[in-house]
């Protein structure tokens, strides 16, 4: 019993940290119908930038995730203008192949810059604490306290402020926002940042815990996919829940199946999901 | 007149590949060119797919693993002959092709890119993970070369040349009789518009799944022929970073053009081969290049090369809208 409930705390971090790169991923697809492969690269560029900004600047921790999401979120803009924007009206074939080639850029750029190595990042929040039985560190209780501030935070300003409607418009259809005199270039620009900024934030957040390195987004980046897939694509309460769903069935295999193959339970679980419905679940319309 | 002139270039080009070791008399480079041969092969395939059909796989490098396994596995441990178990390598990649193409062809487009993405990662950790049959990381060492057929051997460079050249080019001439039937037309059909395809009665599930197969049938082929050829084989063969060079292989030459694969696996596997140094750091360069050419050459370097020289001929005449002819 106290191994699962350890487990289902553990799956709350690990799903924290999915949800939020799933946010950002589902947010790009919603407006600009792009399945961004690069979202995984801008997770390391997050992670890394954070790690720099502490080592190198020695700022402090929550200092060092601002300015990444800064960073990480311009990056995503200059995507959206330079790239993207420039395919608005191409086959969908070539938003991939763009993307794709920009994820290898940015890997080979991260290790041109930061070399191959793994290295760790140390968090301030390293303390161990017992609460009824269950030890953990600070740090995962912060991951899952701040995912939730985070999503609270995103849901209010989708919602409740007017740039944050015209994005959800922009999502419903673009030639509608259009038309009542949105500027799709500014919303998908500003749809990047945020997704971007998300992917800093998750990765930040998560590299305390795990490694810094440049193929760190790889498993990460298909494993958003999944969620989104799981969720709905475009869909946002989709892509919380679906992080959540992804990690717990995964801390619940590493357990009970076997910890070899805990990566391959999501990557099974989505094979299985398309089988069965090819459009992916709560899929909205004839696609 | 034209025609010939289409013809006397291939032969040319055919008679220089077959001269290139005897003139070069160095290992190196015939190694180097078997190697971008064997990889042109496995393109041919994706081009198949991803060019003619319009369904971008992202699991070929795993198809290209399953046939270099299969050999591997098939000569290693069963002691087979080499050409039944080129055979059967074949067909086992196809047969898990068809198998996985019937569940895959029913998603379409994105789904469709990251459903092949995870089926590609999936086979990478079978292969990775499952030690007992595959030796997992440390990989599959004393795989044969090719078996003698009568007097003829494939011990030297040159002979493994000759023999993936020939292979080479019994695959571009199976890809261009494809391309050029009814079949191919089909596939251009399912690529310009699946609804209007199946609109005017055509099965568009059965001949994706055509294209599916055929295409694992090329990636399974080439996956065989670098493992007798290479002799050693790894999961890293299976990775994502594999189908991105293959990818990036295919955008540079011109996706959906028949000679696009020769020219941009050659072209590259040259060019990251002299600039060794960079290794590493290829897709630096790389990268950036694969993004440009999508935005502002779609079809790559032959498919901007015909487009071009059709322009030039067409500059008399009214070329307000030019129609799109499908060459290169």
């Amino acid at each position: 019993m106290e191994i699962l409930l350890q487990q289902l705390f553990n799956s709350l971090t690990i799903g924290s940290v999915y949800s939020l790169v799933a946010l950002g991923l589902t947010l790009v697809y919603g407006i600009l119908h792009i399945p961004n492969f690069a979202h995984g690269a801008l997770y390391m560029m997050g992670g890394y930038i954070t790690l720099t900004m502490m080592t190198a600047f020695g700022f402090n921790y929550w200092v060092a995730m601002f300015v990444s999401i800064l960073v990480v979120g311009l990056i995503g803009v200059l995507l959206e203008r330079f790239v993207f924007r420039l395919l608005r009206e191409a086959p969908p074939l070539h938003d991939k192949i763009a993307a794709i080639g920009i994820l290898l850029f940015l890997e080979a750029f991260a290790q041109f810059v930061w070399g191959a190595d793994f290295q760790t990042m140390t968090s301030p929040y390293g303390q161990v604490v017992t609460i009824m039985g269950l030890t953990f560190t600070m740090q995962r209780l912060l991951i899952i306290v701040s995912a939730i501030v985070v999503m609270i935070l995103l849901y209010l300003f989708l919602k409740k402020t007017f740039t944050g409607a015209s994005i959800i418009a922009m999502s419903q259809s673009r030639e509608g926002a259009s038309l009542v005199g949105i500027n799709i270039n500014k919303v998908a620009m500003l749809t990047f940042m945020i997704s971007g900024g998300l992917a800093a934030i998750a990765a930040s957040l998560a590299s305390p815990i795990n490694l810094v390195f440049p193929g760190m987004g790889h498993l990460v980046i298909l494993k958003a996919f999944v969620i989104i897939i799981l969720g709905g694509m475009g869909s946002i309460p989709g892509a919380i829940v679906g992080g959540y769903i992804l990690g717990f069935s995964e801390s619940l295999g590493a357990t009970y199946i076997s910890n070899d193959y805990k990566d391959i339970i999501a990557f099974v679980l989505l094979v299985i999901i398309l089988t069965v419905k090819p459009t992916g679940l709560f899929a909205k319309g004839e696609r | 007149m034209k025609i010939m002139n289409k013809r006397t270039g291939l032969i040319a080009l055919f008679v220089l590949a077959i001269l290139f070791p005897l003139i070069f008399q160095n290992d190196y480079y015939t190694h180097m060119l078997t190697l971008s041969f064997i990889w042109a092969i496995a393109v041919y395939g994706i081009n198949l797919l991803a060019g003619y059909t319009g369904y971008l796989s992202l699991a070929h490098a795993g198809f290209f693993a399953i046939g270099a396994y299969s050999l591997g596995l098939l000569t290693v441990k069963a002691e087979m002959n080499f050409w039944p178990a080129l055979v059967l390598a074949c067909l086992i990649t196809s047969v898990v092709g068809l198998l996985i193409g019937v569940i895959a062809l029913r998603t379409k487009e994105h789904f469709f890119a990251i459903y092949t993405l995870c089926v590609g990662y999936i086979i990478y950790l079978v292969i990775d993970k499952w030690d007992g049959l595959t030796g997992g990381v440390r990989g599959l060492i004393g795989i044969n070369a090719p078996s003698n057929i009568g007097p003829i051997t494939f011990e030297t460079a040159e002979s493994q040349y000759y023999l993936v050249l020939t292979f080479l080019v019994v695959v571009i001439f199976v890809i261009y009789r494809i391309v050029h039937s009814l079949t191919g037309r089909t596939f251009l059909a399912i690529r310009n518009s699946e609804e209007l395809a199946q609109t005017i009665g055509i099965s568009t599930m059965k001949n994706k799944l055509t294209a599916f197969v055929l295409s694992t049938f090329f990636a399974g082929l080439a996956g065989a022929l670098y493992a007798s050829f290479v002799r050693f084989i790894g999961p890293d063969i299976g990775s994502t970073a594999i189908m991105f060079d293959l990818l990036m292989y295919l955008l540079v030459g011109g996706i959906g053009t028949l000679s696009g694969p020769l020219v941009g696996t050659l072209m590259l596997v040259i060019l990251s081969q002299n600039l060794q140094f960079l290794q590493e750091y290829r897709m630096l360069i790389f990268g950036p290049i694969l993004t440009l050419i999508i935005i502002f050459y779609p079809r790559g370097i032959s498919g901007s090369f015909f487009d071009w020289k059709r322009k030039r001929r067409n500059q008399t005449g009214n070329v307000l809208k030019p129609i799109k002819v499908e060459e290169g």
